[in-house]
């Protein structure tokens, strides 16, 4: 059952342009997948390692100014990933090193901290990233030759990156080292006392979460073909961090939701609705209240409440009608 | 040799003395109790053992080497294993994750972020038998939250077994058992091979008697009596310090 | 040598404003364990009280006393049928929070529309006042005047006062608090509308000198958290220096290195976190 209907779900957006239609929401439906894959990688850390981050933001404009400036020094496509991905990395290790000396909310601070840093650094170093008038780069990228400038076809180069990410999150999490990880989360101190290095398997995990974060904050500069400090403000890594919430920390599907929940309200909701941002924080708190565990499991919950339901519903419906037995 | 050594072992919090110059000698295969009335800082002396602290002074020693300064999670790799007064078990996970985990943290796959955990076989069946030897093996694929309190005290000692010891600290295994799993777990910790030399801290007189042979009385973090089962029990001081006062 | 003076009294005014903003959160948080990611929102909500009331033509000192009631019974009001339920639930208090501010916020806009409203002085504490010589505005004394007395207030309250032990009680082991019998449930709605009514209040004082516009919510929440984080969530005492701390980082960062401004304030609260990561006098491990 679950097999047919991921079967389906795939099939249906790798053929999203097709029925979708027009540019705009084919364009919405990349920039979900681009979120997804932020949340999807902040998640690494907040679901998985148990410790909330708002400082994500400053990992994904980090990848997206060191691809802006590689590509605008004329860089080859391979070189500006992998140097992206690179600085990444590093400013990940660094953001890692110094949040994990605290805990809880000593920890979140810290991540706050750091990305106001970053954003400081962003607006003002105005030699390098042009401060507040951002920068551009001229074209997207085109892999192999093939040209991404219109929307399905950026559409499908996001979708198959989505898919690698989704992937390789599935088989991370079912291995033994996502397992040690969800551990550090549940009870730390035993996994220590069980030979567990839990420092630096939370190192490692944050580390996992900034590549992702950067190859979503990649994608973002090609998709804007620009980059401002407005994607590393507080705002920014409080949307990221509100994805993965509102759609569930324990399970893949969680944060894809919550991604798709709040671009759509953002973007499209926003066209009809002038109080969107009133909405959005309804939905958050109406989440809180009826699905705390995020929009997934709750619906999950939802749906197996209403089916047994309609079972029990219907058994009794099939008792009434059957003749009597006569016991001799 | 000795299994487990610690000479004169300090620790304060504050003004407050917790663990005031202890000196253990635990001889390999031996079976200690540690017990002493509430506050006599009988956790914080495992704590310190088990390495989460860190003593002011003193020394302490796993079959010769001095592992004093040896953080925690390396004297798992050096044998030593322990449960916990209250219970810590992976909550949302069934009760073979949580044994699994246990055998996970001094294997080399832990590491491992690409294979999957659950077509390791041959860790899993490890598993598995760890939980026979606890006789819950029944339960294997039950979530610790369906279970009752006395299994989730088996599991805990089965977690600790799990990671073949050479030392097993127990801290309070039979708090809040009825009589008879207090008696089922001492059967199962009777039927634990000589190689495992096991240090007991309990509450409850009864079972822990029956178990220990040699036994270390602390008062206000001091060691105060120590000896034979025998000796402890008739020693004017141990009466004193239960009964009297 | 003026201008030092100026930019002293201006980071010492910042600083009264952060004290009630933060002592607030510091309580919520100590108390509570909430990170009330709202508390910026309830300035913001305050302020814009303090301008319809004044606009009404209530007396600017009646009008932030209002407000600060309304805002209050709103917090107590917003305690009791959201938070309440949400103990421990870390992420869920983080979502309700910031879900109520945006949904604060927007109101706020369609109530009061997106230009900033500039709110006067009040009359009495106009002009000048001189001072070893030279003359500071009345107002910002006035400003500090009233934080000193409310710090003083709420220290005798938590020095004095049974409610004062009960919370700092709830602060230091809130497990032993309730089984000593303290009310645990009402202590915490108390003490949330306190926190959200001295928000309030501190809006619509501010008002003159920060003004009142859509986003002064997202200004200020930071600074109070960088002042709770670096003073220590749970503790007057550190609230009070991490204010003065904040208050004149940020002025004198902004006048001497404003390029540097933001990395200027955060980076003493990073070394701090780091270096001692419950604050300068936190109580409470964070």
């Amino acid at each position: 059952m679950r097999r047919t209907a991921l079967a389906i779900a795939l099939v249906l957006l790798a053929a999203l342009p097709f029925w979708v239609g027009n540019a705009y929401y084919t364009n919405i439906a990349a920039q979900i997948l681009i979120y997804a894959i932020f949340a999807l990688g902040l998640n690494v850390v907040v679901g998985y390692a148990g410790l909330v981050s708002l400082g994500h933001a400053a990992l994904f404009g980090v990848a997206a100014y060191a691809g802006a400036v590689l590509v605008n020094a004329g860089q080859g496509h391979l070189v500006v990933v992998l140097g992206s991905c690179g600085v990444t990395i590093s400013v990940a290790a660094i953001f890692a090193v110094l949040a994990l000396r605290g805990t809880g909310l000593g920890f979140v601070m810290i991540t706050v901290a750091l990305g106001q840093i970053v954003w400081g650094v962003a607006y003002r170093w105005i030699s390098v990233t042009n401060g507040d008038n951002g920068v551009s780069i001229t074209a997207r990228p085109s892999p192999f030759g093939l040209s991404l400038a219109t929307a399905p076809a950026f559409y499908w180069a996001v979708f198959v990156v989505f898919l690698a990410a989704v992937g390789s999150m599935a088989v991370f999490v079912g291995s033994p080292f996502g397992a040690s990880l969800r551990g550090t989360r549940d009870q730390p101190r035993r996994m220590t006392a069980l030979g567990y290095n839990v420092w630096l398997i939370r190192f490692l995990a944050f580390l996992l979460s900034g590549f992702w974060s950067g190859v979503a904050g990649l994608l973002y500069l090609y998709y804007n073909q620009f980059i401002s400090p407005q994607a590393v403000a507080l705002t920014a890594s409080a949307e990221v961090l509100l994805m993965v919430i509102s759609g569930g920390t324990a399970t893949l599907l969680g944060p894809i939701a919550g991604a798709a929940l709040v671009v759509i309200i953002k973007n499209v909701a926003s066209a009809y609705i002038e109080r969107w941002n009133f909405v959005l924080g309804a939905i958050f708190v109406a989440i809180v209240i009826f699905m705390p565990e995020g929009l997934v499991p709750g619906t999950v919950r939802l749906w197996r409440w209403t089916a047994a339901e309609l079972r029990s519903r219907g058994a009794a419906r099939t008792a009434e009608a059957a003749p009597r037995e006569r016991t001799p | 040799m000795t299994a487990l050594a610690i000479r004169d072992l300090d620790k304060s919090f504050g003004g407050l003395r917790v663990t005031a110059g202890v000196s253990l000698a635990v001889m390999p295969g031996e079976r200690r109790l540690i017990i002493g009335p509430n506050g006599a800082g009988k956790t914080t002396l495992f704590n310190l053992i088990a390495g989460e602290l860190r003593p002011d002074s003193g020394a302490i020693e796993l079959f010769g080497a001095d592992v004093t300064r040896i953080p925690s999670r390396r004297r798992a790799h050096l044998g030593l294993a322990r449960t916990y007064q209250i219970i810590t078990l992976f909550a949302g996970e069934t009760l073979l994750r949580n044994v699994t985990l246990s055998l996970l943290g001094l294997s080399r796959l832990r590491w491992n972020p690409v294979a999957s955990l659950a077509r390791q076989d041959d860790l899993l069946s490890q598993a598995r038998d760890a939980l026979r030897r606890v006789g819950l093996d029944h339960l294997a694929d039950r979530p610790v939250a369906q279970t009752s309190y006395g299994e989730r005290r088996r599991v805990e000692i089965a977690m600790a077994l799990a990671q073949q010891p050479k030392v097993l600290l127990l801290d309070e295994p039979f708090a809040g058992l009825s009589i008879d799993e207090r008696r089922d777990i001492l059967a199962l910790l009777n039927g634990i091979p000589r190689d495992v030399t096991i240090v007991m801290i309990e509450h409850d007189m009864d079972a822990a008697l029956e178990f220990a042979e040699k036994i270390t009385v602390l008062h206000f973090g001091e060691v105060v009596v120590e000896g034979t089962r025998a000796e402890v029990v008739a020693h004017p001081r141990t009466r004193e310090i239960y009964l009297g006062e | 040598m003026n201008l030092w003076l100026v930019l002293a009294i201006n980071s010492i005014t910042l600083a009264g404003l952060l004290f009630l903003l933060s002592a607030g959160f510091s309580l919520i948080f100590g108390l509570m364990r909430i990170p009330n990611l709202t508390h910026g929102s309830l300035l913001m909500l305050g302020a814009y009280f303090g301008v319809s009331l004044i606009g009404w033509g209530v007396g600017f000192w009646a009008a932030a006393v209002c407000a600060a009631l309304g805002v209050a019974l709103f917090g107590g009001f917003v305690e009791r049928a959201l938070l309440r339920r949400l103990a421990g639930a870390e992420l869920a208090q983080v979502l309700v929070t910031l879900g109520l501010s945006f949904m604060i916020a927007d109101v706020c806009l369609m109530l009061w529309g997106g230009d900033p409203v500039a709110v006067d002085t009040p009359a009495a504490a106009r002009g000048s006042t001189l001072l070893f010589g030279t003359a500071f505005p009345t107002y910002r004394l006035v400003i500090i005047a009233i934080a000193v007395v409310i710090a003083a207030a709420l220290w005798a309250m938590l020095d004095r006062t049974r409610l004062g032990a009960m919370i700092r009680a709830g602060v230091d082991d809130p497990a032993m608090a309730r089984a000593v019998g303290i009310r645990v449930s009402h202590l915490f709605t108390i003490v949330f509308a306190l926190g959200a009514g001295l928000a309030g209040f501190a809006g619509v004082i501010g008002g003159p000198i920060l003004s009142v516009y859509p986003g002064l919510d997202q200004d200020m929440l930071p600074l109070a958290l960088v002042v709770v984080i670096l003073g220590g969530s749970g503790s007057l005492v550190g609230s009070l220096v991490g204010s003065f701390v904040v208050g004149f980082l940020y002025n004198f960062g902004q006048a001497v290195f404003p390029e540097l401004a933001y990395v200027i304030l955060f980076l003493p609260m990073l070394i701090v976190l780091v270096v001692r990561p419950r604050g300068l006098f936190g109580r409470a491990a964070p």
